[in-house]
């Protein structure tokens, strides 16, 4: 292995933990700030995808003169469609179910299989085709033999972004701390004068949008059809449990240590035993740390 | 999570079927299907869940099929009546489907299936009630069974043509990569037996789970071993993330020979043509064949489901299956499966691939393996057509 080499799976190290900690940021909120298991994450990121589909249906038609940037008007709107159908769905479905956890599990999985039907029927049973915009094809040649991706690039920025901003939103606005305080003290903070409901509902689907962002970028690296999800779910659960379900921080150490793993198991194995191993390590960790790498002390009443 | 639940389900279900297929008596189906001036044929493929991706349309062409049949005086005077079935990506749903077809519908013949798995589900089903099935995708070969006509390629009828041609025309060095399952290893295990027969080498072979979608690893590893050819035996959802995480990373069809063996003008849709353009494919059938039976097929199917859907080697595969089963029915004067598969030896069809015929005993067709370039629309530029090849199920490596 030369030098080229080796920088270039280095970068394959890193954008893969970008595509992990863009997967997992939502589900780790959803998941761990609120403690539903959300099945129908992975479909909330095909719903993104969707999204951007037909935001470039639309440039192509009315503004091909905009092309070059449906793809940034494309994840604005993932955000904010699968952030209304994330509030509809707590609304609608979720808050009758927080105290039953398994209930919510059925369900979800339940609306995934629907909403992947729902794609099947109505948009298209095949994979629709997702342009990529000019100036995020093609690579940037550092040297001869090192060459990145534009389009890992993009995810790479676009990660930072993102956790930056949940992180400025969590720990820096008034949402954020009363997500915080909900999420700590319920009654407490129903005391205090917060809504909890609303809080919950804010939550959820911000949760939820975080997925959109990620379904709409990774139209660049994948496919986009009714069952896009299902390839993104398993990972993104892995990453999250992997990381502790309570941390936010865990759930990105999370997906640094899978990305570089996936990385470098991939490039000295075939792919299938490079899957085989990292799963095979992750189910050592949680072995012997039931709640995860990073799991955070909390005391439960 | 979501796994464990269903492989649960499948688990579980797949034992009920299991143990409800063994008491079943043998039916009489001498009449099977005929009634008073119709006869009764069933569609079983999978119109929900993952797979739905690639058979719906398979189900298109061969309703097309049976709808001009009907036009055209129906088979020996009866009118053919589709009972269609939905497998439901399901395999133990395939196998149940197929006996209420055979056994409640008493259809003549079944036109399904797509993936070996299905296939492999329902083969007992249509041996112990008498069934015929129709199967019309490329696959894996290994197998013959009495109640089962293969209309498609088995394995050596792409891969050997295709590696010969490959060695011959573009180089000697080979970087295999395929998903993780049946299909892409029988192949490659074929493709790597021609390999060392012609002197040529190996520099990589990796496999990766069926849905994968990150190939940056395995590109890496391709552009260290620097091969003459990618032989690419990835398949679906999976091929979207190969070619555009290829051509992001500057490996295209300019610069490099790649040959897909599971990508038809079906995939390329959803792949996108400029990231597949210039790579070769090799398959049975391209919609681009220019021959009066495929100019007819081309466009009835565009008449009659609209003039953005394309054809591709699996639908014509659906679709000269029922023309197929027709007339060997007329030739055998009969509906009665032992009488339809007799007729069916050596039975020879103008189809949109040009003309092919059965096997005289193993129940696969003689075809040809086509290898072209894809265009800019999406569609193949035909480079090399192989004459027809003897369907040989059972290859000795």
């Amino acid at each position: 292995m030369n030098l080229d080499m080796m920088a270039m799976q280095a970068f394959t190290g890193l954008s893969i933990f970008t595509i992990l900690t863009l997967m997992a940021l939502g589900l780790a909120i959803v998941f761990g700030l609120m403690g539903v298991i959300n099945m129908a994450h992975g479909e909330l990121m095909a719903m993104g995808a969707y999204t951007t589909y037909f935001t470039s249906l639309f440039f192509a038609k009315f503004l091909p003169g905009l092309f070059g940037i449906y793809f940034l008007v494309g994840i604005v709107l993932a955000f904010f469609v699968t952030f209304a159908f994330g509030w509809i769905l707590e609304r609608g479905l979720i808050r009758f179910l927080y105290k039953r956890p398994l209930d919510t599990m059925l369900a979800t999985w339940g609306l995934s299989l629907i909403l992947q039907q729902l794609y099947r029927q109505f948009i298209n049973a095949k994979e629709v085709e997702v342009t990529t915009v000019s100036w995020l094809k093609g690579a940037w040649q550092v040297t001869e033999g090192v060459s990145l991706p534009l389009s890992r690039l993009f995810i790479i920025g676009l990660a930072v972004v993102t956790a930056i901003a949940v992180y400025m939103f969590l720990y820096r606005t008034r949402w954020g701390l009363r997500i915080r305080a909900v999420t700590q003290n319920r009654p407490m903070a129903g005391a205090a004068g917060i809504n909890t409901e609303r809080v919950d509902a804010f939550t959820f689907a911000l949760g939820c949008g975080l997925a959109g962002i990620a379904g709409s970028s990774f139209t660049m690296l994948a496919s986009t059809g009714p069952t896009t999800g299902q390839a993104y779910i398993v990972d993104t659960f892995i990453v999250v449990v992997f990381g502790g379900v309570e941390s936010l921080l865990g759930t990105i150490a999370s997906a640094f240590m899978i990305g570089q793993m996936q990385s470098w198991f991939e490039y000295s194995m075939s792919g299938s035993m490079a899957r085989a191993s990292i799963l095979l390590l992750v189910i050592v960790v949680l072995y012997f740390r039931p709640n995860g790498l990073f799991a955070t002390k909390v005391r439960r009443a | 999570m979501s796994n464990f639940n269903r492989r649960q389900f499948i688990k579980t279900s797949s034992a009920i079927a299991a143990a409800s297929a063994l008491p079943f008596p043998m039916i009489n189906i001498r009449t099977a299907g005929a009634q008073a001036n119709t006869v009764k044929v069933g569609i079983l493929h999978s119109l929900t869940g993952t797979i739905a991706i690639a058979e719906k349309s398979v189900v298109d062409a061969e309703q097309l099929a049976i709808e001009e049949l009907n036009k055209a005086g129906g088979v020996s005077g009866h009118k053919i009546e589709a009972v269609v079935e939905d497998g439901a990506s399901d395999w133990p749903t395939f196998a149940e489907k197929a006996r209420k077809l055979i056994e409640k519908d008493k259809v003549a013949a079944v036109f399904g299936c797509y993936t070996s798995a299905s296939r492999k589900a329902v083969l007992p089903v249509f041996e112990k009630s008498k069934g015929l099935l129709y199967y019309p995708t490329y696959y894996e070969g290994l197998e013959q069974s009495p109640n089962i006509m293969y209309t498609a390629q088995e394995a050596s009828q792409s891969v050997i043509a295709a590696m010969d041609w490959l060695m011959k025309n573009k180089g000697k060095t080979f970087y295999m990569i395929g998903s993780d399952y049946i299909w892409p290893r029988t192949t490659i295990k074929i493709a790597k037996a021609v390999l060392a027969k012609g002197g040529g080498k190996l520099v990589g072979e990796d496999y990766y789970p069926l849905g994968h979608i990150e190939f940056s690893s395995a590109i890496n590893k391709i552009k260290g071993a620097k091969p003459d050819v990618i032989l690419n035996c990835v398949v679906g959802g999976s091929n979207v993330a190969f070619f555009k995480q290829l051509t992001a990373a500057g490996i295209t069809g300019k610069n490099q020979t790649v040959l897909s063996l599971a990508v038809s003008e079906e995939e390329v849709s959803g792949i996108g043509a400029d990231n597949t353009v210039d790579t070769l494919t090799c398959m049975g059938y391209f919609q681009s064949l220019k021959n009066p039976a495929n100019e007819k097929f081309v466009k009835s199917f565009k008449a009659k489901y609209g003039a953005n859907r394309g054809v591709g080697d699996t639908l014509e595969c659906g679709y000269i299956s029922v023309h197929l089963w027709k007339m060997a029915a007329e030739k055998a004067k009969s509906f009665d499966v032992e009488k339809v598969v007799a007729a069916s030896s050596n039975l020879e069809i103008d189809a949109p691939e040009g003309k092919v015929k059965f096997h005289a005993a193993n129940h696969h067709l003689w075809k040809h393996a086509r290898i072209g370039t894809f265009q800019p629309d999406g569609q193949v530029n035909m480079i090399y057509e192989s004459p027809l090849i003897e369907p040989n199920p059972f290859p000795k490596l």
